[in-house]
């Protein structure tokens, strides 16, 4: 009896250590989430306010202009309504947007790639970019036709890079030992990144064209190793709070998480003020958000902004 | 027996383990992680709010982190607006709550009208019933509160729904340019039933000072009375047998300020000929981008979660350093109350292209 008792004790000793140590466990794993502090995890921010400011009229325009951002988006005649949607909205904010389309489609122009395979898609798309404008744009951007992107928070973003060093970000995802980009929230690449992800095209052993003989890799995490190969990491986007500035969802997925999250802090906790891109939208939210980033604001509240940004021509939603 | 006895405490030991684990896990849960806030986060957060039962009375204009300039404070003390949500014990949690956390913060007042008095949330109570046909009753009584408790606190008076969504920054910067003491009401404008027209009730209307005063006497003098269950129609014909005017909200580029319906209706929506709106619409309807002012001050039908939405589009996602096509106007008699040099309105709106001023 008394032998029972004791080992019913020390069983109880026994299982509430255990799970404290389990429960801390836990705890930490949990309360690190995006601000990871490990040191194979890249975060990259925005530019300090300080930074930015003291700056003269003419040399806000000029340091504008010299950020060149060209776009790339991907699309199949599936897509056609997305495509529309996004000919008619943000894509008139880059320097310049191509559409490359798995084949031909008689309403709108592309740059037809011949193909239904994704990474064929991404690799060719690349590389036809970089032959074409590597001397006249800077960083190069790809979305899919579900994405929302505002190019003008994109360039605020990059301010201060220098596209001559590699650079390859987005909304990073971990899979095992890699690291890549989500192509749902969009991929930046800048001009040295690209020509190091050319000339990796070229080597059937580290970048094939194929992806994986037995075991096909999402076109995603084949564009993180081919660059991985060139010594290009992916790094994760953040504004000065720590909050991811390119999206794979929808704001209003991402207002729906808040309410059942944080429902006391939905506004202030659920997205960054200086958001790059939003993903899962359909042609109608496009448009909404269109007249909500570059129309719809509150009178009377003004910012001092390090960079200007004229609205595009021949264009009357924005 | 030993063996017996061995299997005993070798039984007891795991049992013991399981037990403790257990155990240790409710204690911990219970005693580590706080409650999530539930029914009891219907108490008006003390940071935004001073409440002054039932009234929640601003505790500060919300700034946007990273402004510069002061002209939406000054504002804020010079058009003050006494908001009024129309809503019901069963849209509390699932309506109202939201429109607290959401556009009512930039009120200088706000008063939630219910037909039963909620200490906690904190609502008014009209003595009416709930339902459609009791709309015009719990206006009538709404305003007739608001005259009697409150009208020294504010400029001018809102109503607005527990669907509505209200940017309460372009409501002042539209009535900046009119006083108080004009007998003056603003909404979306509807044309059939009166001379003069009038306001939508669920893309919400505002009252001039006077206008409240002129709609209260009405009642009293029995100019006006409780004439059908159609509040918006019904307010609108005591409007006009009180002289009050039916104004025009539009922007300085003729654009539509309040809208009836949501912001994606009005943007992608193609409303067929034969929809009742095209025959309502005082002024003439357009579709597409041009439908809506950039300085929107209303849409209707927004859900909770469009609440959050259309509040984070307003007040925080912007496109950096963008320079807007639309540049609005200092009118006369804000720039007045601001002491600012007036920027006159054009004949047309100004809008930007290129660093080139096209019309």
């Amino acid at each position: 009896m008394i032998s029972e008792s004791s080992s019913f004790v020390k069983g109880m000793v026994l299982g509430g250590l255990f799970c404290v140590f389990v429960t801390l466990l836990g705890h930490n794993k949990m309360g690190h989430g995006t601000k990871a502090h490990h040191h194979e995890h890249h975060h990259i921010q925005a530019p300090n306010k300080e930074d930015v400011s003291n700056l003269s009229e003419g040399e806000r325009m000029e340091l504008s202009h010299s950020i060149r951002v060209y776009c790339i988006i991907l699309v199949k005649p599936k897509d056609l309504g997305n495509w529309a949607a996004v000919k008619e909205t943000w894509s008139k904010h880059c320097d310049k947007a191509e559409f490359y389309s798995s084949e031909s489609v008689k309403v709108f122009d592309s740059v037809v790639l011949n193909t239904n395979d994704m990474w064929v898609m991404v690799r060719n798309a690349y590389k036809l970019a970089y032959e074409r404008y590597k001397d006249e744009y800077n960083w190069f951007f790809l979305a899919h036709p579900t994405t929302f992107a505002v190019i003008e928070n994109l360039k605020y973003f990059l301010l201060k890079k220098d596209p001559s060093q590699p650079f390859y970000i987005g909304h990073t995802v971990k899979s095992g030992e890699l690291e890549y980009v989500d192509g749902d929230g969009g991929i930046v690449l800048s001009i040295e990144s690209l020509k190091r992800l050319s000339k990796i095209f070229e080597d059937p052993d580290k970048c094939p064209e194929q992806g994986g003989l037995i075991w096909k890799l999402s076109e995603d995490k084949q564009l993180a190793v081919c660059l991985k190969y060139t010594g290009v990491l992916a790094e994760n986007a953040e504004d000065s709070e720590g909050k991811d500035v390119f999206n794979t969802k929808s704001v209003g997925s991402l207002i729906k998480e808040a309410m059942a999250n944080h429902p006391q802090q939905v506004v202030e906790g659920c997205c960054s003020d200086m958001a790059i891109t939003f993903n899962g939208l359909a042609p109608n939210h496009m448009h909404v958000m269109m007249y909500g980033v570059y129309r719809l604001r509150a009178y009377g509240h003004n910012f001092k902004d390090a960079l200007v940004f004229l609205p595009p021509a021949g264009s009357d939603n924005d | 027996m030993a063996l017996g006895g061995f299997k005993g405490s070798w039984l007891a030991f795991h049992v013991g383990i399981v037990t403790g684990f257990i155990s240790t896990f409710y204690l911990l849960n219970g005693l580590l992680w706080p409650r999530p806030p539930g029914l009891e986060s219907q108490t008006p957060d003390p940071d935004v709010w001073v409440v002054q039962h039932p009234a929640l009375l601003s505790a500060g204009h919300p700034h946007l982190s990273g402004e510069v300039s002061t002209t939406a404070a000054e504002l804020y003390n010079k058009v003050r607006i006494l908001c009024w949500v129309m809503t019901g014990p069963s849209n509390l949690e699932t309506k109202a709550r939201h429109v607290q956390a959401t556009w009512t913060r930039h009120c200088n007042v706000v008063l939630f009208m219910s037909s039963v008095r909620d200490d906690g949330f904190p609502t008014v109570g009209l003595d009416t019933k709930e339902g459609r046909d009791q709309l015009y009753w719990k206006t009538i009584r709404a305003f007739q509160y608001v005259h009697r408790h409150h009208l020294e606190q504010a400029d001018w008076f809102l109503k607005a729904d527990d669907d509505t969504f209200v940017v309460l920054d372009n409501l002042r910067w539209l009535l900046a340019n009119h006083t108080p003491e004009e007998p003056v009401y603003f909404g979306k404008r509807f044309k059939p039933f009166a001379k003069q027209g009038y306001m939508s009730g669920g893309a919400g209307y505002v009252l001039s000072k006077e206008a409240l005063r002129r709609f209260v006497e009405g009642f009293r003098t029995q100019v006006c009375a409780h004439t059908s269950s159609v509040e918006d129609l019904a307010l609108g014909q005591c409007m006009e047998k009180m002289g009050v005017r039916a104004g025009d909200s539009r922007d300085a580029a003729g654009r539509e300020t309040f809208h009836p319906f949501g912001p994606e209706s009005h943007l992608t929506g193609k409303f067929s000929k034969s929809f009742w709106y095209w025959n309502y619409c005082y002024y003439p309807i357009v579709e597409g981008p041009q439908c809506c002012s950039d300085l929107a001050v209303s849409f209707h039908y927004v859900s909770p979660e469009l609440m959050y939405t259309l509040e984070f589009l307003t007040y925080h996602l912007r496109a950096y350093g963008y320079r807007y096509r639309y540049q609005p106007p200092l009118p006369e008699n804000a720039a007045r109350l601001l002491q600012r040099q007036a920027r006159p309105k054009a004949a047309n709106a100004t809008l930007l292209v290129q660093g080139t001023k096209t019309l």
